[in-house]
């Protein structure tokens, strides 16, 4: 069987600035983060023939390839269901690159929260069909989907409220080492969060993703090519997307067990694919929109058993130092919420050993995409 | 207890959900059930999922069931559910039908405000039963009353 393992490698990444509300329009950012990646990784505009970006990205191929002066393009594609789409990026691009269908990808993703639709203010387009089930009752937003199985969760298995803030806290802590997060330098206290505002019950405030305007991109290439560009290749060692059977979406209230996510089947085959398990991963980076997300993240890719992503949390596991340092930029909690995508440049960092946040000797890293929504995932090497 | 019309989303309904919303309307609680191998299946789709047979029934539902978890949604909301905010939004899964699981509101009556029942009073496998109200828009919905 043909494998993708290491066959290929992130060469290059590149970052605009994060911030509430950056003047710049997406088509703009977007292009410079991929300016930035290609220049990072040494390689031309000119060489770029493959694009991958997941859905709810404004700015498509065509323009961006005109923009920056790309070739001819011989490979395009776009995954699904917004943040689960961050890792199928370099995941169809190392597919591409590795069967010949392209030499030099990027993938990318420019986001303006500011300009965007938010579900709680638009009343236009509220109601996708799936909607009808769920959106007449006010469960509106993300936060109120997701809560409802935060309780669900924290009822069958005893997680609290300490356990999600022991994942707010090593976000932010990591931030803070990170000039460039949103939340650089703005430390969080137990009592804050305690006593911090509902968004929706049991979520509160800091249990939630940033806003953040900002773009961010990666170049993919051969193996052998990466190995003769600027940096150390990153590469990618194994992929995966997961929809598993009967999954609804962010409400998967209708699945016969609602708390076994997308996460569950994308670690199957991600670890099928692997030399690696979860016992050899160095650093993790998984997909936080929101506090729970982590621990149900943690049972998927088998960190722990069912149950016990809770647990797992205590005594600072997830700090540098601890058993498993998560989202070392600071994650969408505390560096910026560009869907995920500074997952994928903060693991390229940290096993180039240059992240703010550096776990020594790290080799190995996991970066996962949405949970909660078809979902991917990547184990990158160094 | 509503003074004033609360402005309700109404749900957009496509083809298979259709029969949901008419029976809703006639004040039954209706889930699709495969008219060949019987299976209930929800959301309501065009195909059995399980014998793949594109025929299928609307099973009338006790309308009884049990709080499955619950949301409290706080504000940035939509209007007319700011209005209403902290409220209520449950899943509750059917007595009859464990797997079948619905999203919506405990209240203190079928045409009560969605925070017409103090928080305190829910909790996980409360048991409920279904009432039915309109919601504007001519769409009647199923809301869900606490048992004694």
């Amino acid at each position: 069987m043909a494998t993708l393992k290491d066959a290929t490698a992130i060469a290059g990444i590149g970052q605009t600035a994060f911030a509430k509300h950056l003047p710049e329009s997406e088509k703009t950012l977007a292009c410079r983060a991929i300016l930035a990646a290609l220049d990072d990784a040494g390689v031309s505009p000119a060489e770029v023939d493959a694009f991958a970006s997941y859905t709810m990205e404004e700015t498509d191929e065509v323009e961006i390839a005109k923009a920056i002066g790309a070739g001819d393009v011989t490979f395009f594609s776009k995954a699904g269901y917004g943040g689960g789409g961050s890792c199928a990026t370099v995941a169809h691009l190392a597919a591409a690159v590795a069967t010949g269908q392209a030499n030099v990808g990027v993938a990318w993703r420019s986001r303006k929260r500011g300009s965007g639709p938010r579900p709680w203010k638009n009343t236009k387009a509220q109601l996708p069909t799936p909607g009808q089930w769920t959106r007449p009752f006010g469960l509106l937003r993300p936060a109120d989907e997701i809560g409802m199985l935060t309780r669900r969760y924290m009822h069958e298995y005893g997680a609290t409220r300490d356990h999600l803030f022991n994942v707010a806290l090593a976000c932010r802590n990591r931030a803070n080492q990170n000039p460039a997060a949103v939340m650089y330098e703005r430390p969080l206290t137990r009592e804050t969060y305690m006593t911090s505002r509902w968004i929706s019950e049991p979520l509160c405030l800091f249990d939630n993703c940033l806003e953040t305007d900002g773009a961010l991109a990666c170049v993919v290439v051969g193996a052998g090519r990466a190995r003769d560009c600027r940096h150390r290749p990153v590469y990618v060692h194994s992929v995966a997307q997961g929809l598993p059977a009967q999954h609804h979406g962010m409400v998967n209230y209708w699945n016969d067990d609602p708390l076994a996510g997308p996460a569950w089947t994308a670690a199957r085959q991600l670890w099928k694919t692997a030399d690696l398990g979860p016992q050899d991963i160095d650093v993790a980076q998984i997909y936080d929109a929101f506090t729970p997300l982590v621990p149900l993240s943690l049972e998927g890719y088998g960190f722990c058993g069912r149950g016990e992503g809770g647990p797992f949390t205590e005594g600072g596991a997830l700090e540098i130092g601890g058993r498993l340092p998560l989202n070392t930029g600071g994650g969408g909690l505390g560096e910026a919420y560009v869907h995920g995508f500074n997952l994928i440049n903060e693991g390229v960092k940290q096993l180039r050993g240059v992240s703010t946040a550096q776990v020594q000797g790290a080799s190995t890293c996991l970066v996962t995409a949405g949970e909660g929504v078809p979902t991917s995932a990547l184990v990158l090497r160094s | 207890m509503t003074d004033s019309v609360i402005d309700y989303l109404t749900p957009v309904i496509d083809e298979d959900g259709a029969p949901f919303w008419r029976y809703a309307a006639q004040g039954e609680l209706r889930i699709q059930a495969c008219a060949s191998c019987d299976e209930l299946r929800f959301p309501p789709r065009p195909c059995c999922p399980r014998c793949q047979s594109f025929h299928s029934t609307w099973r009338r539902m006790s309308g009884r069931g049990r709080i499955w978890s619950y949301v409290l949604p706080h504000p940035p909301l939509l209007p007319g559910y700011a209005e209403q905010a902290p409220y209520n939004a449950v899943v509750v899964e059917l007595a009859d039908a464990p797997r079948i699981r619905l999203v919506g509101n405990v209240v203190a009556a079928a045409d009560a405000p969605l925070n017409s029942v103090a928080p305190e009073r829910l909790g996980i496998g409360a048991p409920v039963r279904v009432a039915f109200t309109e919601a504007g828009g001519g769409v009647t919905v199923p809301r869900w009353l606490l048992e004694r």
